[in-house]
């Protein structure tokens, strides 16, 4: 318990730099993988090829390595400056849009094919086809497994405590420069991940899954 | 070809995904050409930069590396599996002195990030007196202990999709519970969870890359060596595109091996089918 009095300040730092991470990383993964998912159910061929290829390059990737090529290769490129934070964020959305667009893949596949046709027997075009009948029902039923990718982009924020963001997998670091007993603070990190995710994040999944269930 | 999305396109339709097709494959060759040309402009692709790779001793220590993630690997899918099959076995026991600890000890190696697994392990233990904890135990717990926790969710869910005839067949010809499990539950459970116990395997394959970051002396920690070679320019982008070369080759082949696996057990069920129903 000493261990994380004493160092209040710098657990609440590392928590709340890898909640920035894991809201930032979680909404942009959300945009691109949306048009992800998109481009590979449209009817155009070209398309379709770049949302499988983006999906499966980047999927066969580790983290750590599109983390270590942001943090490290990116600044060789002369390219504008990134911080090692934005850097973070930039990595985990790339690597996390591709399991978004799987499980919204999966999820426009599990709407039936009446449903569209139905919207278009009563002459909606294709957008609003797309917007108000198909996606709604989709989202609904990539709940669980659109939470399972956001349980798992929480816990992989602590990859980017390797390339210097001061963020929950950090807390070792600094806490071995400090002198204080590493298993205690290490334990401490474990156990607010396990509340993050077992008391927060996986009741919450619970609580939408019951509440946008599509009946079928 | 029915689609959710879209009817089969008319010729309004057609020329206009013609269209698209050609400013896609515009965008995509315009962002291609910025990066090459970015990789280019910084001298990514000099012969300084890529010389380091023709040196015999380097391409050596190379092939250490990749054998380094490929024993961790090994080594970590293996008991992951055997984790998952005991802690789903415990999790199905009648005794609640069993069950419950195994769920507690799924959910709870399922929250903890890996990365901090890998860190008590290598870090936290040896703080508290115990001795001989290598980067590669380090690395292979903590593979073993998160990835067996997650196996076990598989093969639990595995089982428990199977029809209940199956169990209770099994225990009226007088099979005790344990034999039932084994005998004819997990064989099944692991055939129809195939695709999603090869794809876990995927991903052990890639969190071995977590090691660089307990210095387990593997693929990427090695690229990172290389890459801070001064007198070579720094090739830490050839290393990388090196690296992620050999990460996505070694996934592929696991992928490649669970669609093989698959087609090969499809067409073996069809056989079965055919026989059953040639019999009937």
């Amino acid at each position: 318990m000493n261990v994380l009095t004493d160092n209040a300040e710098l657990f609440l730092t590392g928590f709340k730099n890898t909640g920035i991470l894991f809201v930032f990383s979680a909404f942009f993964a959300l945009i691109l993988g949306t048009i992800v998912a998109g481009m590979r159910v449209s009817p155009v061929p070209a398309m379709q090829a770049t949302g499988t290829f983006y999906v499966n390059a980047v999927r066969n990737t580790p983290l750590t390595l599109i983390l270590a090529f942001f943090a490290l290769g990116y600044p060789q490129l002369g390219l504008p400056d990134l911080s090692f934070m934005a850097a973070a964020i930039v990595g985990l959305s790339l690597y996390t849009a591709t399991y978004v667009s799987e499980a919204i893949r999966s999820g426009i596949n599990t709407v039936s094919v009446g449903q569209s046709e139905a919207a278009r027997a009563i002459g909606l075009p294709f957008m609003q086809t797309l917007t108000l009948i198909v996606l709604p029902q989709a989202f609904r039923s990539v709940v669980p497994p659109l939470f399972s990718v956001f349980i798992a982009l929480l816990k992989n924020t602590t990859v980017a405590a390797g390339f210097s963001v001061l963020e929950a997998g950090a807390i070792r670091a600094y806490l071995s420069e400090r002198g204080e007993p590493l298993l205690p603070g290490l334990l401490w990190v474990a156990l607010i991940f396990m509340v993050l995710v077992l008391g927060i994040l996986t009741p919450l999944q619970r609580y939408l899954e019951k509440k946008w269930r599509v009946a079928r | 070809m029915s689609s959710v999305l879209f009817d089969v396109p008319g010729p309004k339709a057609r020329t206009r995904n013609k269209y698209l097709n050609v400013i896609t494959v515009l965008v995509v060759a315009a962002i291609i050409a910025f990066i090459v040309y970015k990789f280019y402009e910084s001298g990514q692709f000099t012969a300084k930069k890529w010389e380091i790779f023709t040196f015999p001793r380097v391409q050596e220590k190379f092939l250490e590396a990749i054998w380094a993630t490929i024993s961790a690997f090994g080594v970590a899918a293996v008991g992951s599996l055997i984790l998952g099959v005991v802690l789903a076995f415990g999790r199905l026991a009648d005794t609640k002195w069993l069950s419950v600890p195994c769920y507690w000890f799924t959910e709870a190696f399922r929250a903890v990030p890996l990365l901090i697994l890998m860190m008590i392990m290598y870090y936290g233990l040896p703080s508290v007196g115990v001795e001989g904890m290598t980067p590669f135990i380090a690395v292979v717990a903590g593979l073993i202990l998160y990835n067996g926790s997650v196996l076990a969710e598989v093969f639990r869910a595995g089982i428990e999709s199977l029809p209940k005839g199956q169990g209770e067949a099994g225990l009226a010809i007088g099979l005790t519970k344990g034999q039932v499990l084994r005998s004819i539950l997990l064989p099944q459970a692991v055939r129809a969870m195939l695709p999603v116990i090869i794809s876990q395997l995927v991903v052990i394959m890639k969190d071995t890359s977590l090691g660089f970051l307990i210095t387990y002396n593997e693929i990427l920690y090695y690229a990172g060596v290389l890459g801070s070679q001064g007198q070579y320019g720094s090739p830490i982008l050839p290393a990388y595109m090196v690296t992620a070369v050999v990460y996505v080759g070694l996934c592929l082949i696991l992928s490649g091996l669970a669609k093989y696996t698959e087609f090969k057990m499809s067409s073996r069920l069809k056989v079965l089918k055919t026989k059953v129903g040639m019999a009937g």
